[in-house]
């Protein structure tokens, strides 16, 4: 019974955050931003065409570092728009729970991001076309791409339901995200392995984006990197709509 | 039937709303009425479940707002304070999406939604994006979005709020007509609005009931109630006082304006039950006064209101 209703709703709301999406014209700069710094990234910094392989590990290094500053910004608006412009008033009480209210925008927030990244398919056609590429590694590689997008995605959704202000959100996710990538950073970790105990590092790197990221670059879907990421992103929706159940206005 | 039970909101230490409790059935119209930050908005806020009360409850229809929070909501139409709508949207798009929210589909959704554009004039708009649109268009969506699934209740914000003399005419006039089979509350501070449409008022100030009652009831409450006010042509202004106050059950009579043309007067009654305008008509016929008008005062809201609220 009340299952209908919950496809209905997260339906309704999904649709018309999505059609939102393109109905302004940040959706088209987002992605051009979005490409023209993969391209950037990829062909520039990492020397794509030098390196001489046909795999898409050079490209997929990136997106945690693209997303980072991307995806915050298409979250900040999830629910820091609705505050400002009163209109949560309106849709906390239409009779819909908050979490439909949550998913069916974070649902439509990750499927934009999902577009902009099946925009980047001309990437597989040319290493399909420089050499024989591994098609299991790409199709991973995206997988973990837009996992890793819902992960980053989720924090910008939490930290969009605390605060009216875009700006302040956009901060609070590059920050809280940032840590998560850092947690499993070679170059941090080994500072830290110095005195922390091996135990520790082990842990918070395990809770690293990066981590779970890299270990799905290598081609094989790891039923513990699926578990990881669908768990980061519940538990920071169900902080979401803790924040919004306790909001004060 | 809306049963407001002992609502009470704190801010931090502050006591925005004090125990408001009221019964509302339906075909009453209820007007509150406060001056600013009275606990208005933040009462109805609760009574939508938009904002958790700090004590007490809401019972829309047989369903407790805090309890049964999602049957209560499918009952009410609200509209905000400032009736806020996606900018974003066209006035169609948007009273389409608030339709599919609510589970209409279909055929019943079109006519459902294009009856409520038709309703509320909004036909010329239809295709418009609501950024566009005037305050008074916008105000009107927000209005249409509420009404849209014809709800028992409806629950309104400064409704009339930002209009013009002939837009609000018209929202008060859909509000009357749209009363019979539903219970209303509405929030105000414009009191002719409460005369214009209320069947009830309550005035809230500091977060609490002042008064509830009918705006007739309510005016019988101002000082001048049942007062007579009498203009006269030139005359002795001296010797009509004291035939004036030598009337039986007149407690006091007031010089107001004295000019070379006119007199005029006011007279007030001992108590307000006590009927004096027949005892005056009977004196100054009688003296042979120059009466040229002569009439009851009903009392006045804005005087009632600032009693009860200064
Ligand atoms: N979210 C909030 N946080 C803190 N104080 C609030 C909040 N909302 C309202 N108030 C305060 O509560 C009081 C009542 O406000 P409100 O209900 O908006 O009054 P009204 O609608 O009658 O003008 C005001 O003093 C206001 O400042
Ligand atoms: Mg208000």
């Amino acid at each position: 019974m009340r299952t209908k209703e919950f496809t209905n709703t997260v339906t309704a709301i999904f649709k018309r955050e999505i059609l939102g999406y393109f109905r302004s014209p940040v959706a088209y700069v987002f992605i051009a931003i979005f490409l023209l710094l993969l391209g950037f990234f990829t062909f520039y910094i990492s020397h794509f065409f030098e390196m001489g392989q046909a795999d898409l590990r050079a490209f997929f290094e990136w997106h945690p570092w693209i997303y980072m500053f991307l995806v915050p910004a298409v979250a900040m608006r999830l629910w820091a728009e609705e505050r400002r412009m009163g209109t949560i008033e309106l849709i906390l009480t239409y009779p819909i729970t908050v979490g439909e209210a949550i998913l069916g925008k974070f649902l439509a927030a990750w499927i934009f991001i999902g577009i902009a990244l099946s925009l980047t398919f001309p990437m597989v056609i040319t290493v399909n076309y420089l050499g024989d590429p591994d098609p299991g590694a790409i199709f991973c590689g995206y997988v973990g791409s837009f996992l890793l997008a819902g992960a980053f995605l989720s924090v910008g959704s939490m930290t969009s339901a605390m605060t009216r202000s875009q700006v302040i959100s956009f901060i609070l996710a590059v920050v809280i995200c940032l840590f998560f990538i850092l947690a499993g950073y070679p170059p941090i970790t080994e500072i830290f392995s110095g005195w922390a105990p091996g135990w520790l590092l082990k842990v918070v790197a395990n809770l690293s984006f990066l981590s779970h990221f890299q270990s799905l670059q290598r081609g094989v879907i790891d039923l513990r990197d699926l578990i990881y990421y669908l768990s980061v992103i519940f538990f920071m929706l169900f902080a979401n709509g803790i924040i919004i159940q306790n909001r004060s206005t | 039937m809306i049963e407001v039970q002992h609502l009470t909101k704190f801010f931090g230490s502050k006591r925005a709303v004090d125990d408001i409790s009221f019964t509302l059935e339906k075909g009453e119209i209820l007007g509150f009425l406060g001056p600013n930050g009275a606990g208005k908005s933040t009462t109805m806020r609760m009574i939508t479940g938009f904002m958790p009360p700090s004590g007490g409850t809401a019972v829309i229809g047989g369903h407790d707002i805090r309890r049964d929070s999602l049957e209560a909501r499918r009952k009410l139409g609200y509209l905000p304070e400032n009736a806020p709508v996606y900018p974003d949207m066209s006035v169609f798009d948007y009273l389409d999406f608030c339709a599919e929210i609510r589970g209409f589909t279909g055929a019943d959704r079109k006519k459902r939604v294009g009856d409520t554009i038709d309703k509320c004039f909004l036909g010329g708009v239809r295709h418009q994006t609501i950024g566009t649109l005037s305050k008074g268009y916008k105000q009107r969506v927000c209005f249409a979005q509420s009404i849209l699934h014809d709800p028992e209740y409806l629950i309104m914000d400064e409704p009339t709020d930002g209009l013009d003399p002939n837009q609000k005419h018209e929202v008060r006039l859909m509000i009357r007509e749209m009363s019979a089979e539903k219970a209303i509350i509405l929030s105000t501070h414009i009191l002719d609005e409460v005369d214009a449409v209320c069947t009830r008022a309550i005035i809230i100030a500091e977060g609490r009931i002042q008064a509830d009652d009918t705006p007739a009831g309510l005016r019988t409450r101002s000082p001048y109630h049942g007062a007579v006010s009498l203009t006269f042509g030139p005359t002795d202004s001296g010797k009509l006082m004291s035939t004036l106050r030598s009337v039986e059950g007149v407690k006091n009579t007031i010089l107001i304006d004295e000019s070379r043309s006119e007199v005029s007067v006011r007279v007030l009654p001992r108590t307000r039950e006590t009927l004096i305008a027949d005892r005056i008509m009977a004196a100054l016929s009688r003296d042979r006064y120059d009466l040229k008008s002569m009439y009851v005062e009903q009392g006045r809201l804005d005087e009632v209101f600032r009693n009860i609220t200064m």
